[in-house]
């Protein structure tokens, strides 16, 4: 009972417990529900799951249930970037487990009900609790927003600070976290305002099925920035956590904070803009130009210190360039979310830029169903590379070491770019062949995908294996990180009290004089 | 361990070159075997006025008229005869012609045809279309099922009797025109399709009902016996081929729509004959072999500019009665 006990509060009270619980979720989510689709289909999985499981597909609902199904998996992720956000960035104790707490009762309600609602039959109270679920979510953003206040004096820096600051101290990443739980607030509105319209003259639609409607209504256009920007805030969420994570620091740190502000303010009035102007792509332009270069900075930097770091350790003096090479790539865990950001020029940013630079060309004179699938693929994969950094970084919290590290880093970076640049041949495949010859590269693009996906997910399966089978061990991993967090949330908390010790002493001292 | 690392990246490669190096066909490649299904492509289908559930969230709409809609697609080989009878006529020519794809122009060998244009609104997105000669179906391309020997038109007997493909909105709209017809509308189109019924609650997702089998209709991946020889894009079937019939061993599903149509889902995507004036695209229904389940749909939507065409893209007229 007691070992049950301990092994529950470090599921539910500790970071990497509440990482793993919610990666849990999502993987659990993901073998089920990627059965319904793609090669599955064809093999018949799907069918099996629907009998074996009761689930009630009517065809119309499919786009109803498709947006469920984002709903809850982009819940449990946002939920997993919280727990990181709260557990690196300094805030006091009571709020951590606040935030932790009102986050995971919301993903969990709004994962269980949404999917039961979606999938299961059509009852309106698993509708409601899904929407509590949400609340929920959103609720803990306040929180968090709450707590990350960058004002806030004990979180000042020090003039000397290598960290971004404003020379009244304020930390610039705390402001850059905060403006990104703000925005988020912001664009989660706009879709939830819109949601409320649902079945009183707004439809459920895919944003994809849309693009070639000319005249949009003002809550299809509320949507769609919403959609867009909520993805780009949980990118921009990411890269801040990867570049604490990498102790991001120096002149590039205290250039890209700035960027980071400032372009997730500008993306964002972008992004939501969209309803009232046609030209607000040209600020989306703007803010993603800023975001970017902040991401090139922290990609230059976290490869110089790699670099720096391996060079030291083996005592090489004046390293060549191969030898450089050799230590930028001996870690791939960390190597690899600078390396995915950079990929995902070539499979996301490139293919968007290109697509709006020759749209009328080129992708107008294919059929919609082309350009639906071009969409489609560029941002599955924008979605599955965010997937594949936060396994990278908790991969490392994990403390994967030696050739379980390696193997499980390369294959994870090799497998997962091999789907994603076969699905952006794939997608792109009109430039290359017509229509009558496309044959052999959609086998070869479809083969390379399923390949590269698979394998990921089989090395996913296998450390959440891992993951379980040290649960059950009596003093496994797990022990040793909640012993861990443990006591680094006591020392903190002294810290805490000690601060509130000195305030109060100081209080007195006021009175008494 | 190591040996059986290596042993396992080694069969993948193996297995990724057996498959990426086996021939694959394309659509234009292979000859099919012929086969009647019997089914009249010179047939027609009377759809009453009334109301009916159109688009996914099933609107209610009303048609108010009677109209006629062809019971098959029209096939290659009445294409043919047309293409024959408006040489004769001298309503078409043959010949190099000049098509639009966006902002670029290319010089196609085809056969052409003159059209009226249309008013052009200056909308970002629009397409203009001037008046003038407009391809109907380029010759020499892979993927056409008919040839040109500069006389007349022949189609290749064993597709004669397969949806016309390779054939644009243009071409499309003047065969319709050409014997007085015209390209049903978007509404008329999906009428015909899913009918006017309800099961509980819905409209029927497809023409034959609510669920779909892999030998209700030729889409991605259903394994119907062209697809055993094109390979997992498979090829168009002959129109009406998902009769309930069984060919070499291959059993179809009676897949009429309420009025009686075949290939309503699958096969080819069918042109309508809508001009929304602020972009001018034309509108496809109905799915094709290359597109999955979900877009056989009877509310799915594909679009392109008139000019475009395609192996998996056909139509079927309408008529008043």
């Amino acid at each position: 009972m007691q070992g049950l006990k301990k092994r529950l509060t470090y599921l539910f009270t500790s970071t990497k417990g509440l990482a793993l619980v919610a990666m849990a979720v999502v993987a659990v989510a993901t073998a089920v529900w990627g059965t319904l689709s793609g090669p599955m289909v064809e093999w018949g999985v799907r069918d099996i799951t629907v009998r074996l499981l009761n689930m009630d597909l009517v065809q119309a609902e499919r786009e109803g249930r498709i947006i469920m199904l984002y709903h809850t998996i982009a819940m449990t992720i946002l939920a997993i970037e919280v727990y990181f956000i709260t557990g690196m960035v300094p805030m006091k104790k009571h709020e951590q487990t606040m935030i932790n707490t009102t986050i995971t009762i919301g993903y969990l309600t709004a994962i269980i009900f949404g999917l039961i609602f979606g999938y299961f039959g059509h009852n309106f109270v698993y509708h409601g609790l899904f929407l509590v679920g949400q609340s929920l979510v959103f609720f803990a953003g306040l929180l968090l927003g709450a707590a990350l206040w960058p004002w806030k004096k004990e979180y000042l820096l020090p003039e000397d600070s290598p960290y971004a600051h404003t020379r009244k101290g304020i930390d610039l990443e705390r402001a850059a976290f905060f403006v990104m739980v703000a925005a988020a607030l912001i664009s989660a509105s706009f879709g939830a305002v819109t949601g409320s319209y649902w079945g009183n003259g707004h439809e459920t639609f895919l944003a994809e099925d849309l693009i070639r409607i000319p005249l949009k209504t003002a809550l299809q256009k509320a949507i769609v920035g919403h959609l867009h920007i909520m993805l780009t805030l949980i990118a921009v969420a990411l890269t801040l956590i990867v570049g604490r994570w990498m102790k991001f620091k120096g002149i590039f740190h205290k250039i890209a904070m700035w960027l980071m502000i400032s372009g997730t303010i500008v993306i964002t009035i972008g992004a939501l803009s969209i309803v009232w102007f046609t030209w607000a792509h040209n600020i989306i332009y703007i803010g993603s130009v800023l975001v970017m270069t902040a991401a090139l900075l922290y990609v230059i930097f976290s490869w110089d210190q790699q670099i720096k770091n391996r060079i030291a350790e083996l005592g090489i003096e004046k390293p060549n360039a191969w030898q450089k090479i050799k230590a930028l790539l001996h870690d791939p865990l960390k190597f690899g979310p600078g390396w995915q950001m950079v990929f995902m020029n070539f499979t996301v940013s490139g293919v968007g830029i290109f697509l709006a630079v020759k749209l009328e060309e080129i992708f107008r004179v294919w059929p919609h169903r082309e350009e639906r699938v071009t969409l489609t693929g560029h941002w599955h994969i924008l979605a599955a590379l965010i997937a594949t950094i936060i396994l990278m970084y908790f991969a490392d919290l994990s403390g994967l070491k030696g050739k379980a590290r390696k193997w499980f880093g390369w294959v994870l970076i090799l497998m997962s770019d091999l789907a994603f640049g076969a699905v952006t041949i794939f997608s792109m495949k009109r430039l290359f062949v017509t229509e009558v010859a496309q044959q052999s590269i959609v086998n070869w693009t479809m083969l390379l995908t399923d390949i590269g996906l698979g394998v990921v997910l089989i090395i996913l399966c296998v450390f959440m294996l891992w993951r379980l089978y040290d649960l059950l061990t009596r003093n496994g991993r797990w022990a040793q990180e909640l012993a861990a967090e443990t006591k680094l949330s006591a020392e903190s908390e002294i810290a805490e009290q000690k601060r509130k010790l000195e305030k109060l002493e100081e209080t007195l001292k006021g009175v008494s004089e | 361990m190591k040996r059986l690392i290596h042993l396992m990246i080694l069969l993948t490669v193996l297995a990724l070159l057996t498959t990426a190096c086996t021939p694959t066909s394309s659509v234009g490649a292979i000859v099919p075997p012929s086969i009647d299904t019997g089914i009249d492509p010179d047939s027609w289908a009377v759809i009453p006025a009334g109301e009916f559930p159109y688009g996914q969230h099933d609107h209610m709409t009303m048609v108010d008229y009677d109209y006629e809609i062809m019971v098959t697609d029209v096939t290659n080989q009445q294409y043919a005869d047309f293409l024959n009878e408006a040489l004769a006529a001298g309503e078409i020519g043959v010949g190099e012609v000049e098509v639009e794809f966006g902002e670029s122009v290319a010089v196609l060998e085809g056969v052409y045809g003159f059209y009226a244009g249309e008013p052009f609104q200056g909308y970002k997105h629009e397409f203009e279309i001037k008046a003038g000669d407009k391809l109907y179906i380029p010759l020499d391309e892979e993927g056409l099922r008919l040839t040109f020997n500069g006389q007349s038109f022949t189609a290749i007997p064993e597709y004669a009797n397969h949806p016309m493909t390779m054939v644009s909105w243009f071409g499309a709209n003047a065969y319709a025109e050409f014997y007085g017809w015209r390209l049903p509308s978007d509404t008329e189109w999906e009428k015909a399709a899913r009918g006017t019924k309800l099961v509980d609650g819905y409209g029927l997702p497809f023409p034959w009902g609510t669920e779909i089998h892999g030998n209700n209709a030729n889409s991605y991946s259903s394994f119907d016996l062209f697809e055993k020889m094109f390979g997992k894009l498979g090829n168009t079937t002959p129109v009406g081929f998902y009769n309930g019939d069984t060919y070499e061993d291959y059993e179809t599903l009676d897949s009429a729509s309420p009025y009686g149509l075949y290939d309503m889902a699958g096969n080819v995507w069918q042109w309508v004959g809508d001009d929304f004036s602020n972009q001018h695209y034309r509108h496809m229904r109905g799915g094709s072999f290359y597109t999955y389940e979900m877009d056989l749909r009877v509310w799915k939507q594909n679009s392109a500019g008139p000019v475009y065409y395609g192996p998996a893209v056909g139509f079927r007229c309408a008529r008043n009665p």
